[in-house]
C-alpha cells in the first residue's frame, strides 16, 4: 500500500492530490513574502540599478515549452498511451534541466555585470534577483525528482492504471505550478527590479 | 468499507522500533509529541527559574549553581550577562515552539483528529512520521546549541537583526556564532515538521471524516486544529523565508537586514539591508504564530467545558465563526508588534484599527465559555478546572491585548514588562492550561488509566494562584517603565527604589512565585508517571462525553475501532436535552432511538 492511499468512497478529494496543492499553498506563502520584502525593502532607497539579463527570457520560454509537453503527457497517460507519455515526461524532463542551465547561465552574465548575490559589492537589489531565482530553481530541482517519479510509474507495469494516472497528474500539478511561479516572478522583476521613478542627484 | 476494516484485522508483530520509535500510529506519535514536549517544558520552565533568580536577587553568591553552569557563574559568583540573555532567549524559543506548538498541536491534532473524526489513522502516517522526527532532530540541535562553550543564540526569541545576523564573536553576543547558526538551523527543521503535520492534518480533516460527520457536526477541538493547521500552513513558510534571509546575510555576504552597522568604531561590508524587513517577516509569522498556540488550547477548553457543565456549548456556530474570525484577522495585525519602529502613523492606525477588532471575536468565544458554564450541572474534574482557568487568563491577558493594541499606549508600554505580562498570561500561562486540561482529559484514552483527582486539584490551585501572583505584579512594573530582556534593574537610578536588593521587592515577589509555581508542576510530573503506570484502570467513557473516541476500546488497538467505522448521527453537544434518558447522548446515536427527546427536524 502506498503511503497515502487512493481516493475512497465518500472523500471529497483524493488525499494525495489535496496534500500536493496544500504544499503549493505554503511554497506561494514562502515566495510571497520574499517578493514583499522585495517591495518594502525597495521602497526604502539605496537600490542598485541593473538590466535584466536575457537569457531570462529563454528559460522563460524552455519552461513554458516544459509545461506544454508535460500537459501532452498527462494528456496521453489519461487516454492510457503510456508510450508517447513516457516520451513526453522525458522531453519535459530535459526541458526542465535546460531552464535550470539557462538560470545558471543567466547569474554568469549578472557577475559578469557586477551584479553580486554577496559581498562588499552586493545590493539587496541583485540579492534578491539570486534568491528568487536560486530558491525557484531549488523547487524545480524537487519538481524534476518528482518527474522521475512520474517517469517510473508511466513506465511501470505493476502499478494500476489509475494510480500511474494520479502520480502523472500529481507530478504535472506541481510542474505547472512550477512554471506559474516563475512566470509570475520573471513579470514581477521586470517590472520592479528597478526604481521607475527619477529622484535626482545620485552621485553618492 | 469492509476493505478497510479487513487490512487491519491480521495483526504482524511489531519490533520494539517500529512500536515505539518509527511508529506510524497516530496515537503512539502524539505520545511522542506529548513526552517531548513535556521535557522541553522542563528545560523552558527550568531556564525561566535561572533567570529569575537573577531578576529577584541580582546580588546574591550563585556560586552554588556552578556545579550546574560551570563558567557562567563568573568568578565573583554573580551570572554571567552573556547567560542571563541566552536563558531568556532559549526560554522563549522552548516554550513557543517546542512546547506550546509542538507539544500542544502536535500531541492533541494527532491524538484527537483521527479518533473524533472517526478515521483509522492520519491521511499520511509517513509524513507524521516524519513530522515528529523532524521535530525531534530540530531539538537535538537546540539542545546541542545549550552545551556549547559560547553559549545558545541569545539575541531574543525573535531574533531581531543586527544582533541576529552579525556572526564573529564579538561583534554581538558570543551566543550569537554558533549558537545562533545551531538555532537557524533547529528553526528550519522545525517549521518543516510543522509544516508535514499541518498539511496532514488538513488533508485528514477534509478527507477522512466517517459518515454523517458533517462539518457543521465537528467537534470544536477538530475545528480548532484545523483552522490551526491552515494558519501554520500560510505563516511558517513566511518565517523559512526569513530565516532563509537572515542565513544569506550570516554566511553569504548578502545585506538584506544590515546597514551602516559600526562594530567598535568600524564599519561592517554591509550597506543597503533593512533590519525593519525582518521585524515584518518574522511578526507576519509571529502574531498568527501566538493564534497557533492558543487557538488548539481553545477547542480543547470548548470540548471539557461543554462536557464537564453537561450542557450544549453555547453558540456552537458562533464559537467556528470566531475561530475563522481570529485567523482571518490574524494574519493582518503583525504590524501592532512594530508601532515603535519607525511605521508611518497612518500605517500604524490602520494596524490599531484591525488590532482592536480581534477583540470582537476573542470576546465572543470567552462569553459563550461563560454563558456554557451558567447554570449548568458543573463537574470539577482537574482538567475542567485548568479550562476555567483558562478562560479566566484569556480574558485577563486579552483585556491587556486591547490596550496595548493603541499604538499611542504601546509606545510607552512596549518592549516593557507590561507586554511581558500581557502574553504570558494571554497566551503562555492559557494555553500551558489548554495543554494541561486536554492531557487531564484524555489520559484515559492515552494511557488506559485515570490520572489522581486530588492531586490534580492541589496542582490546579498552585498554578492558578501562583501564574497570577507571577504576572500581576508585572504589570505594575511595565508601566512604571521596565524594559524587558535586562540583566539588572538596581544598577540604574530611575528603578533602583523598586528592586534595592536590599528590601523585600516586587521582583523579588515575583521570583519567588515562580519558584513555588514551578516546583507546583513536580506533583503532575509525579501524578503523570504514577498514574501511567499504577492509576485506576479507565472506563470506555469516563467522562460520560459524546465524541466518537470514547467508543474506542480503552486499549487503543491498530485502526482504532476493532469493526466498521461508526456512524455519526448527530452534533457533539447533546449534553442534557430535554426529555432524554440520560444527561448525554453520543454522537452514533441516531435519532430513530431517542424519539423522546427530539427536536423538531430530527428524525
Ligand atoms: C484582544 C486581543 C489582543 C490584542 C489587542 C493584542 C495586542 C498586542 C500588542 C499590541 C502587542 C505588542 C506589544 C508590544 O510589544 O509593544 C502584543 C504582544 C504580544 N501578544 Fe497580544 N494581543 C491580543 C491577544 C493576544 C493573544 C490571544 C495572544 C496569544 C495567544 C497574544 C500574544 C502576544 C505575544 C506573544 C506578544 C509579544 C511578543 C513579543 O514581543 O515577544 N496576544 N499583543
Ligand atoms: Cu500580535
Amino acid at each position: 500500500m502506498n503511503a497515502v492511499g487512493d481516493k475512497k468512497e465518500g472523500q471529497l478529494v483524493h488525499p494525495q492530490k489535496l496534500i500536493v496543492w496544500l504544499l503549493i499553498a505554503s511554497i506561494v506563502m514562502v515566495f510571497a513574502g520574499l517578493t514583499s520584502a522585495h517591495v518594502v525593502r525597495k521602497a526604502e532607497g539605496n537600490w542598485l540599478e541593473f538590466e535584466m539579463p536575457s537569457v531570462f527570457l529563454v528559460s522563460t520560454i524552455l519552461i513554458i515549452l516544459s509545461s506544454v509537453t508535460g500537459h501532452l503527457a498527462l494528456m496521453k497517460a489519461n487516454a492510457e498511451d503510456f508510450v508517447k507519455s513516457t516520451w513526453l515526461v522525458i522531453v519535459t524532463f530535459l526541458l526542465g534541466i535546460g531552464f535550470l542551465v539557462t538560470q545558471l547561465e543567466a547569474w554568469e552574465v549578472l557577475k559578469a555585470d557586477n551584479v553580486y548575490f554577496g559581498g562588499e559589492l552586493s545590493n539587496p537589489a541583485g540579492s534578491f534577483l539570486y534568491v528568487f531565482s536560486g530558491l525557484h530553481g531549488a523547487h524545480i530541482v524537487m519538481g524534476l525528482g518528482f518527474l522521475l517519479y512520474v517517469l517510473k510509474a508511466v513506465l511501470s507495469k505493476k502499478l494500476e492504471i489509475q494510480r500511474r494516472k494520479d502520480i502523472t497528474e500529481m507530478g504535472i500539478t506541481f510542474w505547472h505550478f512550477l512554471d506559474g511561479l516563475w512566470l509570475c516572478l520573471y513579470i514581477f522583476l521586470i517590472y520592479n527590479h528597478e526604481i521607475k521613478i527619477d529622484y535626482g542627484d545620485r552621485s553618492n | 468499507m469492509s476493505a478497510v476494516a479487513h487490512e487491519h484485522d491480521h495483526h504482524h508483530e511489531e519490533s520494539f522500533v517500529t512500536k515505539y520509535l518509527f511508529s506510524l500510529d497516530h496515537k503512539m506519535i502524539a505520545k511522542q509529541f506529548l513526552i517531548t514536549g513535556l521535557i522541553w517544558a522542563f528545560f523552558g520552565g527550568g531556564l525561566s527559574i535561572l533567570f529569575r533568580i537573577q531578576l529577584g536577587f541580582p546580588n546574591a553568591d550563585l556560586s552554588w549553581l556552578e556545579p550546574l553552569l560551570g563558567n557562567w557563574i563568573q568568578e565573583d559568583g554573580k551570572m554571567d550577562p552573556n547567560f542571563y540573555l541566552a536563558a531568556v532567549t532559549m526560554h522563549g524559543t522552548i516554550m513557543v515552539f517546542f512546547v506550546l506548538t509542538a507539544g500542544l498541536s502536535g500531541t492533541f491534532s494527532n491524538l484527537l483528529i483521527p479518533l473524533q473524526i472517526g478515521a483509522r489513522d492520519m491521511a499520511s502516517g509517513l509524513m507524521n512520521m516524519l513530522s515528529y522526527w523532524f521535530f525531534f532532530a530540530s531539538g537535538v540541535l537546540m539542545m546541542i546549541s545549550l552545551f556549547l562553550e559560547t553559549g545558545p543564540a541569545s539575541g531574543g526569541w525573535v531574533a531581531y537583526p543586527p544582533l541576529s545576523a552579525l556572526t564573529d564573536l564579538g561583534e554581538a553576543a558570543p551566543g550569537q556564532g554558533a549558537g545562533m547558526t545551531l538555532w537557524l538551523t533547529a528553526m528550519a527543521l522545525f517549521i518543516v515538521s510543522s509544516l508535514l503535520g499541518s498539511v496532514n492534518y488538513v488533508a485528514t480533516v477534509i478527507n477522512m471524516r466517517t459518515k454523517g460527520l458533517t462539518f457543521d457536526r465537528l467537534p470544536l477541538t477538530i475545528w480548532a486544529f484545523f483552522v490551526t493547521a491552515i494558519i501554520g500552513l500560510l505563516s511558517f513558510p513566511v518565517l523559512f523565508a526569513a530565516a532563509l534571509l537572515l542565513i544569506f546575510d550570516r554566511n553569504f555576504g548578502t545585506s538584506f537586514y544590515l546597514s551602516d552597522i559600526y562594530v567598535n568604531g568600524e564599519a561592517l561590508s554591509h550597506v543597503g539591508g533593512s533590519p525593519i524587513l525582518y521585524q515584518h517577516l518574522f511578526w507576519f509569522l509571529g502574531h498568527p504564530e501566538v493564534y497557533i498556540v492558543l487557538i488548539p488550547a481553545l477547542g480543547i477548553t470548548s470540548e471539557i467545558i461543554a462536557t464537564n457543565s453537561r450542557k450544549p456549548i453555547f453558540g456552537y456556530k458562533a464559537m467556528i465563526a470566531s475561530i475563522l474570525g481570529i485567523a482571518f484577522l490574524s494574519f493582518i495585525v503583525w504590524g501592532h508588534h512594530m508601532f515603535s519602529s519607525g511605521m508611518n502613523p497612518f500605517l500604524g492606525s490602520v494596524f490599531m484599527f484591525l488590532t482592536l477588532i480581534i477583540a470582537i471575536p476573542s470576546a465572543v468565544k470567552a462569553f459563550n465559555y461563560i454563558t456554557t458554564l451558567w447554570k449548568g450541572n458543573i463537574i470539577f474534574t482537574p482538567a475542567m478546572l485548568f479550562s476555567i482557568g483558562l478562560v479566566s487568563l484569556f480574558v485577563s491577558g486579552g483585556v491587556t491585548g486591547i490596550a496595548l493594541g493603541n499604538s499611542a499606549l504601546d509606545i510607552q508600554l512596549h518592549d516593557t514588562y507590561f507586554v511581558v505580562a500581557h502574553f504570558h498570561l494571554v497566551m503562555g500561562a492559557a494555553s500551558f492550561f489548554g495543554m494541561v486540561a486536554g492531557i487531564y482529559h484524555w489520559f484515559p484514552k492515552m494511557f488506559g488509566r485515570m490520572m489522581d483527582d486530588r492531586l490534580g486539584y492541589v496542582h490546579f490551585w498552585l498554578t492558578f494562584i501562583g501564574v497570577y501572583m507571577v504576572f500581576m505584579p508585572m504589570h505594575y512594573i511595565g508601566i512604571q517603565g521596565f524594559p524587558r530582556r535586562y540583566y539588572s534593574y538596581s544598577a540604574y537610578d530611575t528603578w533602583s527604589d523598586y528592586v534595592n536588593p536590599e528590601t523585600f521587592n516586587i521582583s523579588m515577589f515575583i521570583s519567588i512565585a515562580a519558584f513555588i509555581t514551578f516546583s507546583a508542576q513536580a506533583i503532575f510530573v509525579f501524578n503523570f508517571i504514577y498514574s501511567a503506570l499504577k492509576g485506576k484502570r479507565a472506563t470506555q467513557n469516563p467522562w460520560n462525553s459524546n465524541t466518537l473516541e470514547w467508543t474506542t476500546p480503552v486499549e487503543g488497538i491498530h485502526g482504532n475501532w476493532p469493526g466498521e467505522i461508526p456512524e455519526v448521527h448527530r452534533w457533539p453537544y447533546d449534553y442534557s436535552k430535554p426529555g432524554a434518558k440520560e444527561d448525554f447522548i453520543p454522537q452514533t446515536v441516531p435519532f430513530s432511538e431517542t424519539p423522546e427527546s427530539n427536536l423538531e427536524g430530527e428524525a
